[in-house]
């Protein structure tokens, strides 16, 4: 035990001065898993939009996973178990342990504003990268319902007639393929500003392999 | 002499398997699909230059399909209908889909034709037509639901299959029910659905007889699957414990295709 809790969810740096735990390994583990099943099911996802374009636009079959549609189905209802248990297990962590709570809130709109200028203008502290700033919690907040958004208008889509209350939610079939859409559209652009932000400060990279 | 269901080799994706299907393409749709595969990762997947590598890839998920269908099964409840839809919702033209172009639907003597039973089926006389259209006859208005993404509402009538099947005395308790088409086409279908009180002989489209382009002389309509599990054209059925697979579902497409 290198790090402690206090009751007020601060952590503190253990006597022998290392670096503190800044990702417990739930949340790494998550966290790649996480990426691995989504990387699996948008690459797969796009070869089946391919098969029959919802808008007018195809996305380019070499940025697509499965070689043709039965492929790219079998790979994308494979990878969906492992994004829903994972997303559940990582749920499940963050609220009994309580760091969803802890560092996703409270979020103050003013704050968001506050740190999103600050952010523009290059002057965003990343001095204590175990406290979010009001922009990231907003961001992980956003892709945590977005994730819940796109695997409820999935059960949609795989399976109207036996979600018949998702079903109705949705707006029916053709609407909930769209919702599905655009969820998809909102994660892939979380995960180019993540992916941004993180080139922008590797420490983080680090911090989510080494958890300090 | 007991009824064979049809012998199909097991294929993975095995290239030669998917020779034989862009043989059976119309040239479009086998530049579209040759096309679409070549990519990376398509041609990873079909090549073969990385066998074991992609043996055990296509190995592995062809198991978690396995699984999806028992947790279709699972989730598939006998007694929940497919939402219906009124009349003025009826996607006009409904679209035609087949692995082949509309010119190329199979053309079947109506007068001639005799649907031929097999398996556990206690009453293997063949069915005319006429036969057919005498038995008590039902509507629907249901969704169709692509497996590439699309849907249309049409409307399909004929015979309850459930109702068809104690009639001639299939074993319901089997697990199979299988179909043998004029296009080549051939599937089968888990027992529960085949009893689903939705589940119809169609013998009409918008009532009128069934026309070639939908699958004269009759089609198996199921608003709880999808669009490849609803054969067309069928010319005989069977009752088996032993999978028959299905043309689609060999090439990787999921068997239970439930919606």
């Amino acid at each position: 035990m290198t790090t402690a809790a206090t009751a007020d969810g601060r952590f503190t740096p253990d006597s022998r001065g290392t670096a503190p735990l800044i990702h417990p390994l739930w949340l790494r583990i998550t966290h790649w898993l996480n990426a691995l099943a989504v990387f699996i099911m948008i690459f797969s996802g796009w070869r089946i939009y391919n098969a029959s374009p919802i808008f007018g636009f195809k996305f380019p079959d070499s940025l697509t996973l499965g070689g043709w549609l039965g492929g790219a189905l079998q790979w994308h209802f494979a990878a969906m178990w492992l994004l829903v248990v994972n997303g559940l297990v990582y749920l499940a962590f963050g609220l009994i342990t309580g760091r969803l709570r802890r560092q996703l809130l409270p979020l103050r709109f003013k704050q968001v504003l506050a740190d999103f200028l600050a952010a523009m203008r290059g002057r965003l502290e990343h001095a204590d990268l175990r406290r979010y700033n009001a922009v990231q919690k907003l961001s992980y907040l956003f892709v945590i319902a977005d994730s819940i958004l796109i695997v409820t208008s999935g059960l949609v889509v795989w399976k109207s007639v036996q979600f018949p209350l998702l079903n109705t939610l949705f707006g029916g079939y053709d609407t909930a393929r769209k919702v599905h859409f655009f969820g998809m559209a909102g994660l892939a652009a979380f995960i180019l500003v993540h992916l941004i932000l993180v080139a922008c400060v590797p420490r983080t990279l680090v911090t989510m392999i080494r958890g300090r | 002499m007991p009824y064979k269901p049809p012998q199909r080799e097991r294929p993975s994706i095995d290239p030669l398997v998917v020779k034989d299907a862009l043989k059976l393409m119309p040239a479009s749709s086998r530049r579209l699909f040759l096309r679409q595969t070549l990519t990376i990762g398509g041609l990873a997947m079909l090549t073969g230059c990385d066998l074991a590598h992609n043996k055990s890839i296509t190995g592995a998920l062809g198991k978690v399909s396995k699984f999806n269908d028992r947790v279709q099964a699972w989730l598939f409840d006998p007694n929940r209908l497919a939402p219906t839809y009124p009349a003025s919702m009826i996607t006009r033209p409904f679209p035609f889909n087949a692995f082949y172009g509309e010119n190329m639907a199979p053309v079947v003597d109506g007068a001639t034709y005799k649907l031929e039973l097999g398996g556990m089926i206690a009453d293997k006389r063949p069915w005319t037509l006429d036969a057919l259209r005498a038995l008590p006859q039902e509507s629907q208005i249901t969704r169709h639901i692509c497996v590439e993404g699309w849907s249309a509402i049409g409307q399909w009538g004929g015979v309850r299959f459930g109702d068809f099947l104690r009639r001639v005395g299939a074993d319901t308790t089997a697990k199979y029910v299988g179909f043998k088409c004029a296009d080549d086409y051939y599937l089968s279908i888990d027992m529960a659905t085949a009893l689903h009180p939705q589940t119809i002989l169609a013998l009409t489209y918008g009532g009128e007889t069934l026309p070639r382009k939908y699958g004269f002389p009759m089609k198996l309509r199921m608003p709880t699957k999808l669009g490849y599990k609803n054969p067309k054209h069928i010319m005989s059925l069977y009752v088996t414990n032993q999978y028959p697979g299905g043309y689609w579902e060999d090439l990787g497409y999921n068997w239970f295709g439930g919606s």
